[in-house]
């Protein structure tokens, strides 16, 4: 059991700076995701955690210890790579109890504990059995095994669901999220993937071009992102993004575009006041846009016509073009609209996000 | 491989199939046709009305029983494998620490040492032996097993640095961040983990590595001088070709008795050989 802290790591490659000054506290018993575009600094930041590269400038802890100098044995903690990482020519049993036999644990405590950890992870059938003779979702119980049977003060994870199909994948990601439950322990996840981090993630750290971009619990970081590029990467169908200027006009604000003008709900006022006359992008997420009905005001709908309508089953996205702007809505299944048809939508107004169309920080 | 007319199997894969492994085989074939043949057969004219060139009709064993009783042929099979096997085992050492090196730290200049690692092994013996000669000569161990056991590795290491260098960088480096997160130091990782997996690669270059050894003619020739120190290679050619006479049967017998040891050898580790070649990890 432990937290962990980063205090403005830096890792550089060369010229190139990988990760900038990360700041991050993981509390004890955390489960905290670390999601980005590839080649943004998480798996960096994760490994330098591990011990496996070195830190550039910056401090690491975990738990009480400073550990920038500490070899990896010495941190006290397991990992689970994205390709496995098991030993071939070890059986499971050998391969779960390696690390416990290199830090010399009498056999009888081994054997207990590769049990233990085998029944948790339902693979005791397999332990005799080599790597190559497992199927993908068994290599993947066994090396969750191997990491569980040393009873780490941290668990390091590597996009460890990245090589699973897609319906695998969910699976283990519930049980991950249950074992996690069962053992307490502080985690540090690394994924691409935006549903893994939000399904996971006690809190989720979102990374870019090596900077933290936002660091928050899943809601927070859908409802409120800070940035352009959080509110872009979180959600899935993404945020629709739509370049807007701000007029001033019969005592409201106006969110203009030559396709639509909407007015600016009242919570936005004070934020978007100092932009009249200047460019913003307005962000709607699809579920916020519904198709109007005859209450629906004319200030906060406008005209789109239907391009593509992608069925789901559970919701229907309908990929609509404004104007010049491609926008996709999230909804009722019940809803029937026709292909090409001009249709009038009408958007949530407490839901909209005003981001500064140079800083790309939300206003 | 989908064929859908018998003829073009005929064709493409069959004759063409024969023909090679007639023309590899053959002089193997020739040479144990050779070593049995009694003596006047083996002088007679091939035009000479009994003559048969590729079998022979009394079959014999009196160049073997030549061989081993009038040479000192078991003599040179013992020191070539003396030679071989240690001059082997110190460049696989060798050769597994600078490929481990090679192929997995990152250090200044660590691509140009592997390159000028390789280029040593191009540079041709027959132009080296010359300043090793001179070396050997220094060293005062001419005329001893361990001129060749320490001139062989000039050539095996780079050979075997090379080769493991190649099969390293196929094992995923994911598997030693492992170990060394599972308690074991760098080089703890290295021979628990590592090596283990490498194992088809450091038999083939332990083959490789000692093929290259018993066969080897040249420094062999120069380096040892008396009759009882010599190797296989260059002790049948320098006893068994007494000036302009070829004894063709004792030198079959010994170049049949000599491919012996190398038979047992690949047909042993021939799986491990092929996968060390191909070099695939699984996980």
């Amino acid at each position: 059991m432990a937290e962990v802290v980063l205090k403005s790591v830096n890792k550089m490659y060369g010229n190139v700076q990988a990760v900038k000054d990360v700041d991050l506290h993981v509390r004890d018993k955390e489960f905290m995701v670390f999601v980005g575009p590839s080649g943004c600094g998480k798996t960096t930041t994760l490994r330098m955690i591990a011990g496996l590269e070195e830190i550039t400038s910056g401090d690491i802890y975990i738990g009480e210890r400073l550990v920038n100098e500490l070899p990896p044995m010495d941190r006290d903690i397991a990992m689970v790579f994205q390709n496995y990482a098991l030993y071939p020519h070890k059986s499971v049993y050998d391969n779960m109890a390696f690390g416990l036999r290199m830090r010399k644990f009498p056999k009888p405590e081994i054997e207990k504990r590769v049990k233990d950890a085998a029944d948790i992870l339902d693979i005791e059938m397999l332990l005799h059995r080599k790597p190559r003779q497992l199927s993908g979702g068994q290599r993947q119980r066994v090396a969750l095994g191997r990491a569980i049977v040393r009873h780490p003060q941290l668990f390091l994870f590597d996009e460890p669901l990245s090589n699973l199909d897609a319906k695998l994948r969910v699976q283990m990601r519930v049980e991950l999220k249950r074992l996690h439950e069962r053992l307490e322990t502080t985690a540090v996840y690394v994924t691409h993937d935006q549903v893994e981090a939000m399904t996971l993630g006690d809190r989720v750290v979102v990374m870019k071009d090596g900077l933290v971009q936002q660091v928050g619990e899943p809601l927070e970081l859908y409802n409120q992102p800070k940035n352009k590029f959080v509110a872009g990467f979180i959600g899935s169908p993404a945020m629709n993004f739509v370049e807007i200027s701000i007029a001033a006009e019969s005592g409201g604000l106006w969110a203009n575009n030559a396709a639509f003008q909407i007015k600016v709900p009242p919570a936005k006022l004070e934020a978007l006041r100092p932009k009249v006359g200047k460019q913003v992008t307005l962000g709607i997420r699809p579920e916020a846009l519904q198709i109007a009905n005859g209450s629906t005001p004319v200030e906060s709908s406008f005209q789109a016509s239907v391009e593509v309508i992608e069925p789901l089953g559970s919701e229907i996205l309908l990929n609509v073009r404004c104007g010049t702007n491609d926008m996709v809505a999230r909804v009722d299944p019940s809803i029937r609209v026709k292909l090409h048809e001009n249709i009038r939508l009408a958007l949530d107004p407490a839901r909209l996000q005003f981001f500064d169309s140079d800083c790309e920080l939300a206003l | 491989m989908v064929i859908e007319h018998k003829w073009k199997k005929w064709v493409y894969f069959i004759i063409p199939m024969a023909g090679f492994i007639i023309f590899t085989l053959f002089p193997f074939y020739w040479m144990a046709v050779t070593s049995f043949r009694p003596d006047g057969e083996l002088y007679r004219s091939w035009r000479a009305a009994n003559a048969t060139p590729f079998w022979t009709l009394s079959p014999t064993t009196e160049h073997f029983r030549d061989l081993l009783t009038n040479t000192a042929f078991l003599q040179w099979l013992m020191n070539t494998m003396f030679v071989a096997l240690v001059a082997t085992a110190i460049s696989l050492v060798c050769g597994l620490f600078a490929g481990y090196a090679l192929s997995r730290l990152k250090f200044r200049g660590s691509e140009f040492l592997g390159t000028a690692i390789f280029i040593t092994y191009l540079v041709p013996q027959t132009l080296l032996f010359i300043p090793l000669a001179d070396i050997i000569r220094n060293m005062q161990i001419g005329n001893t097993p361990w001129a060749l056991i320490l001139t062989y590795p000039t050539f095996l290491i780079p050979f075997c640095t090379w080769l493991l260098m190649g099969y390293f960088k196929t094992i995923p480096k994911e598997l030693e961040e492992c170990a060394r997160i599972d308690g074991a130091t760098r080089f703890g990782a290295m021979v628990r983990i590592v090596f283990p997996i490498a194992i088809p690669g450091i038999l083939s270059a332990g083959i490789f590595a000692f093929t290259l050894s018993w066969n080897e003619f040249i420094y062999a020739l120069v380096f040892l001088s008396s009759v009882e120190e010599k190797t296989v290679p260059v002790g049948v050619v320098s006893e068994l070709i007494r000036g302009d006479i070829f004894f063709w049967g004792q030198l079959m017998a010994g170049a049949l008795l000599g491919s012996v040891p190398m038979a047992i050898v690949y047909s042993f580790f021939v799986e491990y050989y092929v996968a060390g070649l191909t070099g695939s990890v699984k996980g």
